[in-house]
């Protein structure tokens, strides 16, 4: 006979089970924390990114429209995110002359760079679209944008072959020391939906809304769709911007790809 | 014969679950952990759930905050359709900060919403993959079939069925699958999982704009979020429900079958899961 009675080799093993699935919670929680801030394992996990922008584009092609709506069903407030009163020295001043002197520039790897005022924005041909808006924070909302169409302001200036990159550079700073500033590809630049907005349902864009002049890229994230514009280049690689991550919240952890 | 019912040609043990039902079980336990806690530190950023294509920041149908109570100290509150309740120290308010769900329950445990996305993308991915290479398995060799597809028989011994769980009585049709689990099994993988990947796909702009019927089918990009998060709560009850029901009918014996594919064989007598 064993030394050990079956009820006392059951309770040491339940006792064994149930410390076993404490401890692995406790190690599991920890242990996710640790992970989260391992360097390789953040690498590892990043290559979904990759995964998504392939297999979206694929699945999506170049042209295919986000879906729009009818005025409807347009939100009664466009809630305003990330910034909505920019402090920035540059800002102020352009606003009390309700940006009368402010230009767009656009340059880099560019034939012919441009400086746009609001005037000559509005002025252009345009195109109203009615598009949900989806925060990466989980909340959406539906406005009506008007502007003229990037890919149009892109080909005026004349694309250098070179370039593969769209970066807006912005007027404010979320953290009072750092530009806002984001990048997109040239498949989403010449996107027929991606707009430089002036206008957010008929009326001039609000300053919560990235007055005078704001990027929609509707095809993905909120964070996207650089508020405040001041400027525009056109790059081959965007290493050696600020993070060098191709944007604000890009250098802070987000990915570059927020098609989901 | 295979699979649950199947013998080998040893004489102490026999064959309970193939290699492929084995490998994915474990994989998707840990994919649906992993999914589960960065989906709930990603639902954290606006903890607040909605009907239709946008949001009505004044009418979520599922809210949590925090409100400071009458005497200064704060209150978690939850709060569903016009019912409020106080959840102070689970949710809404937890480990004192302002937060959905609590630090245990997300990935990770402190608020880190780019983190969480980065988790819960790899991981869907997996669960994606390894799922499709499941049920193309499955399909084809002819597990569903054989072990999941219910007969006239299985649907006539449902209420038999569902009476003897009543009565907590679980060995009925030891051996092979009884009708309820059948049902529940079919129902998670062809319902639940698929539905928590599409209605995953759904919230995504590119999306949108690639297959916009999607959302016309859950009814716009908020009410897909909602039935996200409901699916997978209906997914952590089923694993609860599983998890019960194992512990409940040979947990040890169970355990060894869903790892190395073998049980031992008991004496005639005492052998609970002979087939009758």
């Amino acid at each position: 006979m064993s030394p050990q009675s079956p009820s006392d080799a059951s309770l040491t093993r339940r006792t064994l089970l149930k410390r076993t699935l404490l401890g692995a919670a406790t190690l599991g929680l920890v242990g996710c924390d640790r992970l989260s801030e391992n360097d390789a394992v953040v690498r590892l996990l990043s290559s979904a990114e990759t995964l998504n922008l392939k297999a979206q584009r694929l699945l999506a092609g170049r042209e295919s429209l986000a879906p729009e709506y009818p005025a409807s069903m347009i939100s009664p407030v466009f809630r305003p995110n990330g910034t909505i009163d920019p402090q920035t020295a540059l800002y102020q001043g352009l606003a009390a002359n309700d940006f009368a002197d402010w230009r767009l520039s656009v340059g880099g790897r560019v034939r012919t760079p441009l400086q746009l005022s609001l005037e000559t924005l509005r002025s252009m041909p345009s195109r109203t679209q009615i598009t949900r808006h989806d925060c990466v924070e989980g909340w959406s909302a539906i406005g009506q944008w008007s502007g003229p169409v990037l890919g149009d302001i892109l080909e005026q200036a004349g694309v250098h072959p070179s370039a593969r990159y769209v970066v807006f550079h912005c007027m404010d700073q979320l953290d009072g020391e750092h530009d806002y500033y984001e990048s997109i590809d040239m498949v989403e630049a010449f996107h027929p939906q991606t707009l430089l907005a002036h206008s957010l349902n008929g009326e001039p864009l609000p300053v919560g809304n990235g007055a005078p002049l704001r990027l929609r890229v509707e095809r993905q994230l909120g964070y996207k769709m650089a508020k405040y514009l001041k400027g525009i280049t056109l790059v081959e690689h965007f290493d050696d911007i600020q993070g060098g991550k191709g944007g604000y919240w890009e250098d802070r952890g987000y990915t570059w790809y927020a098609g989901i | 014969m295979s699979g649950p019912t199947s013998f080998d040609n040893s004489v102490t043990r026999r064959r309970r679950h193939r290699l492929p039902v084995r490998a994915w079980h474990w994989i998707n336990l840990w994919c649906l952990i992993v999914l589960l806690l960065s989906g709930l530190q990603i639902f954290n950023a606006h903890p607040a759930l909605y009907w239709g294509s946008a949001s009505d920041f004044d009418a979520p149908w599922l809210e949590m905050y925090a409100m400071r109570a009458a005497d200064g100290s704060i209150d978690g509150i939850t709060a569903l359709g016009p019912w409020q309740f106080t959840t102070t120290g689970v949710l809404g308010y937890s480990g004192d900060s302002v937060r959905g769900f609590p630090a245990w329950a997300t990935l990770p445990s402190y608020q880190f919403l780019s983190m969480g996305r980065i988790w819960h993308f790899f991981f869907a991915w997996l669960f994606a993959l390894s799922g499709a290479l499941f049920a193309l398995y499955a399909l084809l060799s002819g597990h569903f079939r054989r072990n999941f597809w219910l007969d006239r028989r299985d649907w006539r011994g449902l209420g038999q069925d569902i009476g003897n769980h009543l009565k907590l009585r679980f060995h009925a049709h030891a051996g092979k699958y009884n009708s309820l689990q059948k049902l529940s099994y079919l129902s998670v993988v062809f319902l639940a999982l698929p539905l928590m990947i599409v209605t995953g796909l759904c919230m995504s702009p590119t999306i949108n704009a690639a297959a916009p019927w999607m959302l016309d089918l859950f009814g716009g990009r908020q009410s897909a979020r909602s039935i996200h998060f409901i699916t997978a709560f209906s997914l952590v009850l089923f694993v609860i429900v599983h998890v019960v029901m194992v512990l409940l009918s040979h947990p040890l014996r169970q355990l060894r079958g869903m790892i190395t594919g073998h049980v031992p064989r008991q004496s005639k007598s005492s052998d609970p899961e002979s087939p009758s």
